[in-house]
């Protein structure tokens, strides 16, 4: 079975999206990565990335719009997620307890948490908050936790409407932030599974090509339309149910939604998509 | 069948009732066994709806050249045939054509949007009665399938 | 908690209607990936909206109407309309809901 590259290989890979030969942190590697992008398609404005493959595809962002414009797919989910936010949990408290005001969420995320040494997502911060509420988190029918779809999902589109608009602005990682940085850095450029393939094959070195019938997305815009109502799926799905979802479709090992992996990269996609808008819950085919 | 029941038991006094009673509603072709929604093909559907459609440059199809989803296709449906008081949308591609039927009440554009499943690159056909007379018209949808996103 | 959607909102004389309802819309082709069987037809057949006593739109639909369908149409109508979009499927479930035409 097939490992995660070595050192030199990793190195390798990341030549295709760094230039800079001097030992990069990064801020560097934020500069170049947004760089590719913007070289790559110089007609796009960069605020657009976060409509993600739609704002390479006219006919394709045509068809998104309708959907937006006639009746957003994702709308019942956030009425669900309004009625879970505001549900007190069996000990009486409520969401905005632990989370504050609902409007101050989205940016917060993903951060290093010194004291628990790990990244903090929302879901994760609201999985511990209902589970310090109810005695339980977001489980499925078997009582297994369910923390990639349902009803963390529809909470998460509640969040992300009234959270629109608001720029990501992950701080530099450093010091021990900087571990989790490179974690999530070296997921995205390891190759794995059966088809060897690495996010960075298609997201950064073929975004804009298609893959079959599917128009391959820049990595920068990945994470902010998310939780995202897709049509294959019929229903609203989070981030990391979509790294799963990759993980899936290019046979390889799959890791756990809200896991170690899953959060390092979303902290190293988050940062590299600085700048750039909340727009979330998303509508995507 | 579940659509006789339904309409049976709300005849009496009901906006149904209404319907049937200003001629919008035909219980015959509705209620009619193996009904136009189970047709497997076109002209079998044409033929449960009871009608022989002639081409009209009046409707006009609003749908993707290449659909981005097979299964979420939006269309609209627009007649400008005069009177229309019936408008369908059928798939000829499709396992059974017959998508949706929209009837409409005195006073209400003759147009309607759905979003609708296609199964392959096929024919969007509209269909709009006006009278005892129906017109059509169609648009091909392309669908392709296959990609990474799951 | 309905199931529905339904938004109406006058545009001058013009209502116009959109609803989007949660629905399995299974057609009874698609089989179920874990078992392999036949998941059964289950997707709205009728749809009747009315404004107040009047009956704007009847509709009638099979199952190859999307998952969580829409729905959207133009009515003669005005504002403080009360619209009310009710549905029945295959198996006889049910529900509605209602809006007033802001």
């Amino acid at each position: 079975m097939k490992k995660v590259l070595t050192a030199v290989a990793v190195a390798m890979s990341l030549s295709f999206a760094a230039l800079s030969t001097v030992q990069a942190g990064p801020a560097e590697d934020l500069t170049a990565f947004q760089d590719h992008f913007k070289t790559a398609f110089k007609d796009v404005p960069f605020a657009d990335f976060k409509d993600g493959a739609y704002a390479l595809d006219p006919a394709l962002k045509a068809q998104w719009e309708e959907m937006e414009s006639s009746f957003p797919p994702y709308e019942p989910d956030i009425d669900a997620g309004k009625a879970i936010w505001e549900k007190p949990f069996k000990n009486g408290k409520t969401y905005a307890d632990c989370m504050g005001d609902i409007k101050s969420i989205r940016t917060k995320y993903p951060y290093y948490d010194a004291e628990k040494d790990t990244i903090m997502t929302a879901e994760t911060a609201l999985n511990d908050c209902k589970t310090a509420g109810d005695g339980e988190g977001f489980v499925d029918k078997e009582g297994k936790p369910l923390l990639n779809k349902g009803k963390i999902a529809q909470l998460m589109a509640y969040i992300a409407m009234e959270n629109r608009g608001g720029k990501i602005n992950v701080a530099t990682p450093e010091g021990k932030a900087l571990d989790w940085y490179e974690k999530g850095k070296n997921y995205y450029y390891a190759k794995r599974g059966q088809l060897n393939m690495s996010c960075a094959d298609c997201h950064t070195n073929n975004a804009g090509k298609m893959i079959r019938a599917d128009l391959l997305s820049p990595a920068v815009g990945h994470v902010t339309h998310w939780p995202t109502y897709r049509s294959a799926d019929g229903e609203i799905t989070t981030l990391h149910n979509r790294f799963m979802g990759c993980n899936t479709m290019t046979r390889a090992n799959n890791a756990k939604a809200q896991g170690d992996e899953y959060k390092a990269l979303e902290y190293f996609l988050t940062y590299m998509s600085n700048g750039l808008e909340w727009n979330g819950p998303g509508s995507r085919k | 069948m579940k659509r006789r029941t339904f309409l049976q038991g709300t005849l009496a006094a009901s906006a149904a009732g209404l319907a049937v009673s200003a001629g919008l509603l035909t219980p015959r072709m509705v209620m009619a066994e193996g009904g136009a929604f189970d047709a497997k093909t076109l002209d079998d559907a044409l033929k449960a709806m009871a009608v022989a459609p002639t081409d009209s440059a009046d409707i006009k199809i609003k749908a993707p050249e290449i659909a981005e989803n097979g299964a979420v296709v939006p269309v609209t449906v627009t007649s400008g045939v005069a009177g229309t008081t019936e408008i369908s949308i059928l798939v000829d591609g499709n396992p059974t054509p017959l998508a949706a039927m929209f009837i409409l009440g005195e006073g209400t554009q003759p147009e309607a949007s759905t979003r609708i499943k296609m199964g392959k690159t096929a024919n969007v056909i509209a269909i709009a009665k006006a009278g005892d007379k129906a017109y059509t018209a169609k648009q091909e949808v392309k669908v392709t399938i296959g990609g990474c996103g799951g | 908690m309905s199931s529905i959607k339904l938004k109406a909102a006058a545009k001058g004389d013009v209502v116009e209607v959109k609803a989007l309802m949660t629905h399995p819309m299974e057609t009874g082709q698609r089989k179920d990936k874990k078992t392999g069987e036949l998941v059964p037809a289950h997707f709205i057949q009728d749809i009747i909206v009315t404004a107040g006593d009047k009956t704007i739109l009847t509709a009638k639909w099979g199952g190859s109407v999307s998952k969580n369908p829409y729905l959207a149409f133009n009515y003669a109508g005005k504002a403080g309309d009360k619209v009310k979009l009710a549905w029945t499927d295959n198996k006889g479930e049910k529900d509605s809901a209602e809006a007033d035409v802001a």
